[in-house]
């Protein structure tokens, strides 16, 4: 089926079956809970900056697959960057998967992601880890954040 | 007539004597006939219940119970023969035991909300493993309001309430039970005329939640079951959304206090005090939904002229077969093997999260519903964050049962 093949690509399924970085970081300097209460996705993000750089990022959790196939590739592409990447990688994908605002070429591998958005009801799925992320890179020390 | 064989008497039903009379069931979606399998959810609505609200809104249309002219009276009448109609279908004593509300879950919470009142600090309620999160959390609100301790029924593998365990979780503060007519998770029918045997026997009352009963059944009888409360949606059964019907007994309605203030529930009003209607007016406060009560009536018209045990029959053996072919699908786990199962199965596969499974089947048209259910105590007890819950009516046919496994078999290639 055409729109299932734009939504599960080759790319989501590999992180789904072999998801990176699927670990805890017990020395992280943010650890944040993600919760989407309408479906059950639930992950928990490790991100442990140093300095202006993302030393190591991480998660755990079960959802579906697309979900964990965001959360995996989230944690592939930030691994090292500095805070600064970090942000502004987390508002194009904010603005691609929620506005379809951008380029989803431009954010190479990220932009598997946007296959979302013939599934309104799955958008909420990807953005989950982002969303987690938001509020690690807040550093407000918010225990947990929702998608609903 | 002779006793007929229930296989025998199933053939009396045909899907096809309905499919006809209700508009969305000849949707197509992704170019695929809508299989719509999603009626533990709401069920789609037949054209005469469409029209009905139609009707009263072009021909009876007025604010119910004052006015004295012509289409206030024609409302009025419309409303209360709504009530009546309710009374026969589940067989109350009298129209005075049906209060009119939102739904199911607005049922529970005014009687949790008003009937708690009477109750003191330190007393019980026990509710079952396998309730909807409607007949949970209005008893969590009033047990931290007033002090209410919250016991647990338990239930086992199969699915299925350990009723022999009620007697020692029934105290002298038990002052109610509160358990499903049929799961909305699992399907199971639970036995609830002994459940009121004990509950009765050790002074408790027994509020029924009958939301996934009410469209399956052949008959609902208030009175043979013995519940005291009785609660279920209109939407559920072919009727619109946003009206529900609690039944209570008389005598308990009359010592409760009134749940919401306003026009319609009061006999005078003054500053120094206003004295209350009688039930069921007393909880009807304000402007009901009429249009949507009238639909409810037109919706148990529209039931009554079935062979109703014909069709419960039917659907019978038509879960049957959705369980069979569920189990020959590799990876699949049924939740549950309750002895009694009515009109709804839960189930996983092995590798596939329930919101991708939902996706996949959509393409082809398959409606279900993905998810925890509203029922995460259930979840937990099967270990699982979500299932994937496929629900029938007497509209649906063993093509759309082969329509979903067909696409059930696709996202194992595709996801699994």
């Amino acid at each position: 089926m055409e729109g299932l093949r734009e939504l599960y690509q080759e790319l989501i399924l590999d992180h789904k079956r072999h998801p990176r970085n699927f670990r805890v970081i017990a020395d992280a300097t943010a650890a944040v809970e993600g919760h989407n209460p309408l479906c059950g996705d639930h992950l928990w993000l490790y991100v442990k900056v140093e300095g202006d750089r993302i030393a190591d990022v991480a998660f755990q959790g079960e959802g579906c697959a697309i979900s964990t196939a965001s959360a995996s590739l989230l944690t592939e592409s930030l691994q090292g960057q500095s805070v600064a990447e970090a942000e502004r990688l987390l508002q194009e994908v904010i603005a691609l998967l929620t506005e379809g605002k951008g380029s989803a070429e431009a954010l190479g591998k990220l932009g598997v992601l946007a296959g979302v958005r013939d599934f309104p009801s799955r958008v909420k799925c990807a953005m989950l880890a982002w969303r987690t992320l938001e509020a690690a890179l807040a550093g407000k020390g918010t225990p947990s954040v929702t998608t609903e | 007539m002779g006793e007929m064989h229930a296989a025998e008497r199933s053939r009396l039903w045909s899907p096809e004597r309905v499919r006809g009379d209700f508009p969305a069931l000849s949707l197509k979606i992704n170019g695929f006939p809508l299989s719509y399998l999603d009626n533990a959810a709401t069920t789609q609505k037949p054209k005469v219940v469409i029209e009905r609200l139609a009707y009263f809104y072009a021909h009876e249309n007025a604010n119910i119970h004052r006015g004295v002219h012509r289409l206030a009276e024609l409302a009025t009448a419309a409303y209360e023969g709504a009530r009546e109609r309710v009374r026969r279908f589940v067989n109350a004593r009298s129209v005075e035991e049906i209060v009119f509300v939102r739904g199911t879950t607005e049922a529970i919470n005014l009687v949790a909300a008003s009937l708690g009142t009477l109750w003191q600090r330190g007393d019980e309620v026990v509710v079952s493993a396998m309730e909807h999160h409607a007949n949970i959390v209005p008893w969590q609100l009033l047990a931290e309001r007033q002090g209410i301790g919250v016991r647990v029924l338990p239930m086992n593998e199969a699915g299925e309430l350990e009723v022999e365990k009620l007697p020692e979780l029934l105290t002298p503060r038990t002052r109610l039970v509160a358990v499903t007519h049929v799961s909305n998770v699992l399907g199971t029918m639970n036995p609830i005329a002994e459940i009121v045997r004990m509950a009765h026997a050790a002074g408790a009352l027994v509020l029924v939640d009958g939301a996934q009963a009410v469209s399956h059944l052949a008959a609902v009888d208030v009175q043979a079951l013995g519940a005291d409360f009785y609660c279920f949606s209109g939407h559920k059964m072919f009727a619109p959304t946003g009206i529900g019907v609690l039944y209570g007994r008389q005598e308990l309605l009359a010592e409760m206090p009134p749940y919401q203030g306003g026009g319609d529930m009061i006999r005078t009003v003054s500053f120094a005090g206003s004295t209350f209607a009688d039930p069921p007016y007393r909880f009807e406060a304000g402007t009901p939904p009429i249009a949507e009560a009238v639909g409810l009536g037109c919706a148990i018209d529209y039931l009554a002229q079935w062979d109703r045990q014909a069709a419960e029959e039917y659907e019978q053996e038509l879960l049957d077969y959705t369980i069979a072919r569920l189990r020959a699908v590799p990876g699949v786990r049924v939740l549950g093997s309750p002895q009694r199962r009515i009109g709804v199965v839960s189930f996983t596969l092995a590798g596939v999260h329930a919101h991708d499974l939902g996706t996949v089947l959509d393409r082809y048209g398959v409606a279900i519903r993905v998810g925890h259910h509203c029922a995460m105590p259930v979840m937990d007890f099967y270990r699982v964050p979500a299932t994937a819950r496929v629900s029938l009516a007497m509209y649906n046919t063993f093509e759309e049962i082969d329509q979903m496994v067909m696409a059930l078999e696709e996202a194992r290639r595709l996801l699994g």
